[in-house]
């Protein structure tokens, strides 16, 4: 057996000294990513921090924001009842992932941190920078059809495989960490990374910091959001691309809107284009069709996932006629 | 008493044990000493083992041998001798041969399964590469008729007749290899006791076929080697023969002289116990306009082992099911580096179904015909292959009644236009065939003094129900309450059955219950001087009155003459309803119908279940299921239940099984011609032709995901 240390420290500073002690240290929160890694082979950590007793568990309504403790499940977040009333799009985005049992397990945080689900990258025998930097990107030339169109360099074209985090950059979710260092709060579009030359760092995080909460400020988009995946079948398995629409409609005017697709970049992709267009525009079709067309600009396909040019705007088109309530 | 128990509808005699955990699967018996072994794959895909370092994993705790090519005991039957060549196949730690990715190099035997686990981890070996062919249809080029003879090319009337016809359709089609996945992973527990008797619980659709692989592999007696596998959870094909592994478990058992208990992984079930493979078939189909067949020319490639050919009954289909003056037909294989294929439900008819249906469905839109009225235009009322009747024929039957239960008059015969909302509806119809056939087979009957019966015969059931079907037809015949009945089977000590496969099992070992039940009757007759026919029985009465504690017999049976006479057949025709998103290729398969004509049913409730089965099969093989290697690495990209997608719960809409029910006098006794492949056979082409017609869009590849019909 590979042999490490196990602690399950009951408090964050607690937790944060135990992770420094080993360079090869990881959290474990639900496990149903971390767990894999290690039977798989890619990763081998020497030491497992637990972090299942911190009081990190709580659904906080402060003024002018919500705030979700890192190890809040996420079935607990997406069937709140004060979630699903004011954040919508959020509940919708969690429960279009994974399976009950794995949403039963799975935290905030610990979603927010999943690793791609290339193939290359999960097969310690193929080539892959993000698991060993310089070994070189198995998907670039191999079974792409899962991977990027957008912000991918040719050391990586891997995607962020999450549901929740589409959502959560729609609403400008913020992430709250604690570190050796000082405190600090991470907007989330600054939080997951492109690969650039560095694929094998997902996010900013620095090395022993803990994620202990996520922030989302209070928003007006509680009738017209929808999140749209569309996958090979009705339910467990990641998007071939996803679409979450918030949208604010008065007098059938779009007076605020926030966009972003998942399945097709590194990170959660934010729209803010398409967003800066649409705003202020009425509800229509042809409006619909016009910023699916401008979120797609800067898209590039490789071999096997062409099909995302296509699908991705149809995605979003659909997604707005949904969130907004356009018929056929 | 009980009349006609035959057609009743009985929950599985087992199905108390199956879900209160109470039935115990291979990998389940506690035996004492037990080890517990894992397989080292190759990360190579053709070439030698170099070297192999087994060091660390043997200094790891808990384990107790590692075995390699460069240790392993040889294992007799795979060795060549002067009677007859080496045989076919893979043979693990035989050699240092590695034929494709992931062939087990070596077997790590532990105290735990974890730490045989880790120590596997640490095995490294060193190859001498060698280059290596994976990719199918760069590969067409070194394509190859079987070796057997039932492979050569058929032709009635002219070849490539439909060349000349008025309307043809010239197309490929293309299936992607498709993995059984049974929930049950396989597992070998295997020991020696100290006779130099072999116990090995397994895996097995068939007790007495893994009997004999064992004993040959061996070469020990049959009678020496004692196989149980009472409980199978699901095996589609995958257990139908006795896989390298499985002797690979019973040599580690030999070589340690401790019982040994091999798991494979999931990640190594998709590489090791066979799969649907990879298959492209070009098809010719002409007609006159006014719909009759000139021609059908169906023409199979499909991939093979280099190690072990396989091959399968996919182009046969087009020789009988329609009546075309001219058909012909060709196979052949294209054997590659990767493991070996092996039948899987509904096996090579269902691939041949898929490009036969396909083709016939575009022949209807080029003819501007209603595919059912195709389908009655060019009905077969005996088989033009063999030139023979059929035994029985209800295909006309099953077409009404599929098509008044799906709604078929709702169907519009311009694809596309058919809408609800964002959703593109469409219809479909596909239609399958296969051999109704009978094997020998024997059973034994205990009648006991309470009246209580027990039957057992070294038969299977991997899912249908076996048990619960012999315990109806017994009661029918014995005219008791199926509450009376035991049945026992899968051990090899019982009375030979053949192997659960073929959907040949009913009318196989179910004519041999039957028999044994007559002559029962017959016995108790005789011992009470009553006419033969006498159907007044007192189990309990008459044992009471012969002073016998009990009455045992054994009984073989088997198939008579009437297959030389009638084509014997069993037909489904199967009716699906599919909703498609218009924009991002979304689709809910909505409903789906399948229409039997399979002689006589048994059991109608287990029978339903084996047509859910078939058709959610069916739905995987049409939409989600692929099965895809890089062909740079030679390595299954997908091989694991996350990333190859069999359909999940939500995929499954309301499915309907509906029988014709009638007896076929010249099959067996009790009239049946089998279901388990026909569930499956025609499903697919169904969903292509349904997604289709709803679509314009006609995908010959499968499986039919969005990204195909956006
Ligand atoms: C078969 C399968 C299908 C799935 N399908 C989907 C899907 O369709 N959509 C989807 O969105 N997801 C899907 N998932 C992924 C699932 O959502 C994630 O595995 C889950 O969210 C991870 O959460 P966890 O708490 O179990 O994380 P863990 O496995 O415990 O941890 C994941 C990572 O986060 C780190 N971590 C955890 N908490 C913290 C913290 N507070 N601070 C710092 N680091 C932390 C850990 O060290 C680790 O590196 C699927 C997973 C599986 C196995
Ligand atoms: S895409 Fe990224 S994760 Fe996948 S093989 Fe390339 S480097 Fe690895």
């Amino acid at each position: 057996m590979n042999q490490f240390q196990y602690v399950r420290p009951a408090e964050t500073s607690g937790a944060i000294k135990s992770i420094a002690l080993d360079t090869n240290a990881h959290f474990l929160a639900g496990g149903t990513n971390l767990i894999d890694l290690m039977k798989m082979g890619i990763i081998a950590p020497e030491r497992l921090v637990d972090i299942n007793n911190l009081p990190l568990k709580t659904i906080e309504n402060i003024p002018g924001h919500l705030r979700i403790g890192t190890l809040v499940t996420n079935t607990q977040v997406a069937e709140n009842q004060f979630i699903k009333e004011n954040f919508p799009l959020l509940s919708m985005a969690i429960n279009a992932g994974a399976s009950p049992q794995l949403r039963n397990m799975a935290t905030t945080g610990g979603n927010l941190l999943q690793r791609t689900r290339c193939p290359y990258f999960f097969d310690t025998t193929m080539p892959c920078n993000k698991r060993v930097p310089g070994s070189g990107c198995g998907a670039l030339e191999g079974y792409n059809r899962m991977h990027a169109i957008f912000g991918a360099s040719d050391k990586c074209i891997a995607v962020n495989p999450s549901d929740m985090n589409v959502a959560l950059t729609a609403l400008n979710a913020l992430v709250h960490v604690s570190g050796p260092k000082a405190a600090r709060t991470i907007p989330f579009a600054d939080f997951h990374r492109l690969p650039g030359d560095h694929p094998e760092l997902d996010t900013t995080l620095q090395k022993g910091e803990l994620i202990t909460s996520v922030d989302i400020p209070t928003v007006p988009f509680t009738k017209n959001v929808y999140y749209l995946k569309v996958r090979d079948r009705s339910s467990y398995a990641f998007a071939l691309v996803s679409a979450a629409v918030a949208l604010n409609i008065e007098n059938n005017t779009i007076q605020d809107v926030r966009l972003a697709m998942g399945g097709v970049a590194h990170k959660p992709w934010r729209l803010i284009a398409t967003e800066t267009f649409l705003k202020g525009k009425t509800v229509s079709e042809e409006t619909f069709k016009q910023a699916a067309q401008i979120a797609m600009e800067g898209a590039k396909a490789y071999e096997h996932n062409k099909f995302k040019l296509k699908l991705a705007p149809n995605a979003l088109l659909q997604a707005l006629k949904t969130a907004s309530g356009l018929k056929a | 008493m009980k009349k006609d128990a035959i057609g009743d509808s009985l929950s599985r005699v087992d199905g108390r044990l199956k879900v209160t955990g109470g039935a115990k699967y291979s990998g389940e018996f506690k035996i004492t000493g037990l080890t517990y072994g894992v397989l080292v794959p190759a990360t190579i895909t053709n070439g030698t083992i170099t070297s192999i370092d087994t060091k660390a994993a043997e200094r790891a705790p808990g384990v107790l041998k590692v075995i390699t090519y460069l240790n392993a005991t040889k294992v007799p039957g795979y060795q060549p001798d002067e009677s007859k060549p080496a045989s076919k196949g893979l043979k693990l730690f035989n050699d240092n041969k590695i034929h494709f990715n992931q062939q087990p190099i070596a077997l790590v035997i532990a105290d735990t399964f974890e730490r045989a686990t880790y120590a596997a981890s640490l095995i490294k070996a060193t190859y001498q590469k060698e280059p290596f062919k994976t990719n199918f249809h760069q590969n067409i080029d070194n394509s190859m008729v079987p070796q057997g003879g039932n492979y050569k090319d058929y032709i009635r009337g002219e070849a490539d007749a439909y060349k000349n016809a008025p309307v043809k359709i010239e197309q490929a089609y293309l299936l992607p290899s498709e993995i059984h996945n049974p929930m049950e992973l396989h597992v070998t527990t295997a020991f020696w006791n100290t006779d130099g008797k072999l116990t090995v619980f397994t895996k097995s659709q068939g007790v007495i076929s893994s009997q004999k692989a064992f004993a040959n592999a061996f070469k020990i007696e049959q009678s020496t080697v004692q196989i149980n596998s009472r409980f199978v959870g699901g095996a589609f094909g995958s257990s139908l023969r006795t896989w390298p592994h499985e002797i690979a478990a019973a040599q580690a058992a030999k070589m340690l002289n401790r019982p040994v208990k091999l798991t494979l992984t999931r990640e190594q079930m998709f590489t090791l116990v066979g799969y649907r493979p990879q298959t492209i078939q070009k098809m010719g189909i002409g007609a006159t306009p006014d719909g009759q067949l000139v021609g059908i020319t169906h023409e199979s490639l499909s991939q093979s082992a280099v190690y072990e050919e396989f091959t399968e009954r996919s182009v046969n289909v087009s020789r009988f099911l329609y009546a075309s003056p001219n058909a012909n037909t060709r196979y052949k294989v294209v054997p590659l580096h990767v493991g070996v294929p092996a039948p899987m439900r509904g096996p090579g008819e269902a691939t041949g179904a898929f490009a036969l249906e396909c083709a016939l469905d575009e022949l209807a839109y080029a003819l501007n015909m209603d595919p059912i009225a195709l389908r009655l235009k060019n009905y077969a009322d005996a088989d033009p292959e063999k030139n023979l009747p059929w035994s029985s024929k209800y295909l006309k039957e099953c077409y009404q009644k599929g098509a008044d239960k799906i709604g078929w008059e709702k169907r519009s015969s311009k694809p596309g236009t058919n809408r609800e909302g964002d959703w593109l509806v469409g219809y479909g119809i596909g239609c399958g065939a296969f051999g109704a056939y009978r094997n020998k087979a024997q059973a034994y009957i205990k009648l006991l003094a309470d009246g209580s019966v027990n039957i057992k015969s070294a038969t299977s059931d991997i899912g249908p129900g076996t048990g619960t079907s012999m315990v109806l037809i017994a009661a029918d015949i014995l005219k008791i309450s199926a509450e009376k009945i035991t049945f026992d089977l899968g051990d090899s000590s019982l009375p030979e059955a053949p192997t659960q496969g073929g959907s040949a099992t009913v009318s196989s070992v179910g004519s041999a219950v039957h028999d044994v039940c007559i002559a029962l009757k017959k016995k108790l007759n005789t011992l009470t001087g009553k006419p033969e026919n006498n159907e007044d029985l007192d189990y309990a009465k008459i044992l009471k009155q012969q002073n016998l504690p009990f009455i045992e017999l054994t009984q073989g049976s088997e198939g008579t003459d009437e297959a030389k006479n009638y084509s014997m057949y069993s037909f489904s025709a199967h009716f699906v309803q599919v909703h498609v998103h218009a924009l991002t290729g979304a689709w809910r398969i909505k409903k789906v119908v399948a229409v039997v004509d399979a002689g006589k049913i048994v059991n109608n409730k287990t029978a339903s279940s084996q047509m859910i089965g078939g058709a959610v099969g069916g739905i995987g093989m049409a939409m989600t299921e692929e099965a895809i290697i890089d062909d740079r690495f030679g390595r299954l990209v997908n091989g694991n239940l996350a990333d190859y997608h069999v359909p999940v719960n939500a995929d499954i809409p309301q499915i309907e099984a509906i029988f014709i029910n009638k007896p076929d006098m010249h099959t067996n006794p009790l009239g049946t011609k089998g279901i388990g492949e026909i569930s499956l056979i025609g499903v697919a082409p169904a969903i292509a032709n349904a997604v289709y017609n709803a679509t314009g869009k006609r995908i010959r590849e499968l499986p039919i995901t969005p990204d195909k019909l956006i």
